[in-house]
């Protein structure tokens, strides 16, 4: 085994402080050291989107970055979005409008959306469908996660 | 799958780095956005024994206006940033619309302008365009600084001049000329994937209004970017009519090029198709060189 590195990486704005291997992805941090498993690991090279987080705000693939590198910075990942009982407006509006069935691509499609709703509040569909293309659904089919993407935009609005 | 163990350092400047990649010589791997390195790290084809981390670099992050008109970009500056830098817009228009096409914005937000680059995977936009727009790169290793041109940089597939101990540290690219114009076409299955085949123009036109200078590069069309140096022969001081475009179009797809084939097309569909994007290419790149012009 390589040398053990401290890390402090504030994560859904809870700091935490951990040994890590440098080897260690930061998907796997999230999911194995501090038991956040909402972020999903479908291929690990960057492909599907499942594994999306906000790193210092920006959407990131948290399996092409390694734990170590998150050293001081600012993560938030689905958890982080909203509680069961007060959920996140994007959450809501994938609720409502069929945005999901396994929900395995869910947390990628929701931590994605959560800067581009900001920076558009009313995106054309044209855009949206820009927007979440590297997001891979298995299940539900696009149709429903636009859908929802349009009443997710609509409720931030109002 | 997980990479093997490695050894990590993540220095604060070029210098440090360079001395780690020095010390270490094959053994070690500059990390940039990771976003080619750890997919690869992740599936074992690549296994360094050492990663120099250059993202703690702030000196490599930079865009900055030169006075002769040109850019220069330093080679930790996201994809991202260049994407939305007004500079960018206004002094390497091209460079601007290249930058979304580039993956998807999760990608964009890691991935490197200089790593893009160092990784000379035939398939980047930048690999191509910085060779049309005849971009210049500084290279820093324990020996000093060099520059090379982008038309020598790149060797084959996945190689570059680079020594292991060097290290990409800014690109710079010239004023564009007047009576200049430009276009970026590509194929992709998916938007944002890397396409089955692209092609990049870049035309200047004399004071008649004939062609001073073209330049068609491809992308995804070899082992590195491919220059189509016959077709864009035909142009030189020619006026650019639609048959003039087609007959370099065509010399292009048929004489500069030589695809190969693979699950994603045949050689000759890309043929084809590399004949029909230099065909319009060539046009949007004129029109926006005429409209330069007024
Ligand atoms: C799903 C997906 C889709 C993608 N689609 C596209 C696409 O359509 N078009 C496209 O162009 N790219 C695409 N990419 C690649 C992306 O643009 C990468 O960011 C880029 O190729 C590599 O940049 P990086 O900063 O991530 O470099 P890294 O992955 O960190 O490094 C790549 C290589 O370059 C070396 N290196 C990096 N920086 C330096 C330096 N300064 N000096 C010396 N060596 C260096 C590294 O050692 C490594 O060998 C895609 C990537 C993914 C995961
Ligand atoms: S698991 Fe990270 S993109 Fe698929
Ligand atoms: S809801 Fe099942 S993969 Fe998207």
């Amino acid at each position: 085994m390589s040398d053990l590195f401290d890390v402090a990486i504030t994560v859904n704005g809870i700091l935490y402080e951990r040994e890590v291997e440098p080897r260690l992805l930061l998907s796997d941090f999230l999911r194995h050291d501090l038991g956040l498993t909402g972020t999903h690991v479908g291929c690990e090279h960057g492909v599907c989107g499942a594994c999306t987080i906000l790193f210092d705000g920006d959407p990131v693939r948290s399996c092409l970055m390694f734990a170590v590198q998150a050293q001081g910075h600012e993560v938030l990942t689905v958890e982080g979005l909203g509680a069961i009982d007060d959920l996140h407006p994007i959450q809501e509006a994938f609720w409502e409008a069929h945005g999901l069935q396994c929900g395995f691509c869910t947390p990628g499609f929701l931590t994605t959306l959560v800067p581009f709703l900001e920076e558009n509040p009313d995106p054309s569909e044209e855009e949206i469908r820009d927007a979440i293309s590297g997001n891979l659904c298995r299940c539900t089919g696009y149709k429903h996660i636009v859908d929802a993407v349009k009443l997710a935009a609509e409720k931030m609005r109002a | 799958m997980k990479p093997p163990p490695f050894e990590y350092y993540a220095p604060t400047t070029v210098e440090e780095a360079v001395a780690h990649l020095a010390e270490h010589g094959y053994d070690a791997k500059p990390l940039a956005g990771g976003q080619s390195l750890i997919p690869m790290m992740n599936f074992r084809l690549a296994q360094p024994a050492i990663l120099v981390d250059l993202n703690n670099i702030a000196e490599l992050s930079f865009i900055r206006p030169e006075d002769d008109g040109g850019l220069s970009i330093g080679a930790m500056t996201r994809h991202q940033m260049v994407e939305k830098d007004a500079q960018v817009v206004e002094r390497a228009p091209l460079i601007n619309e290249t930058m979304p096409k580039i993956a998807t914005s999760q990608i964009r937000s890691r991935g490197t302008f200089g790593g893009s680059l160092a990784h000379a995977d035939p398939s980047a936009e930048l690999v191509a365009v910085s060779v049309a727009l005849d971009g210049n790169f500084k290279v820093v290793g324990p020996q000093g600084e060099r520059w090379v041109p982008a038309n020598e940089f790149f060797l084959g597939l996945f190689t570059s001049v680079l020594e292991p101990e060097e290290l990409l540290v800014e690109i710079n690219l010239p004023p564009f000329p007047e009576r200049t114009g430009w276009s970026l076409m590509e194929i992709a299955r998916r938007p944002h994937d890397f396409c089955l085949i692209g092609v990049v123009a870049v035309l200047t036109l004399d004071e008649k209004d004939q062609c001073q200078q073209a330049k068609l590069v491809y992308l995804s069309a070899g082992d590195g970017p491919v220059e189509a140096h016959q077709a864009a022969e035909l142009l030189k001081g020619q006026a650019l009519t639609a048959e003039a475009i087609q007959a370099a179009a065509e010399t292009a797809a048929s004489a500069d090029i030589d695809p190969s084939s693979d699950i994603h097309a045949t050689a000759e569909f890309r043929r084809h198709l590399a004949n029909v994007l230099a065909r319009r290419a060539l046009g949007e790149a004129l029109e926006r060189a005429i409209s330069n012009t007024q």
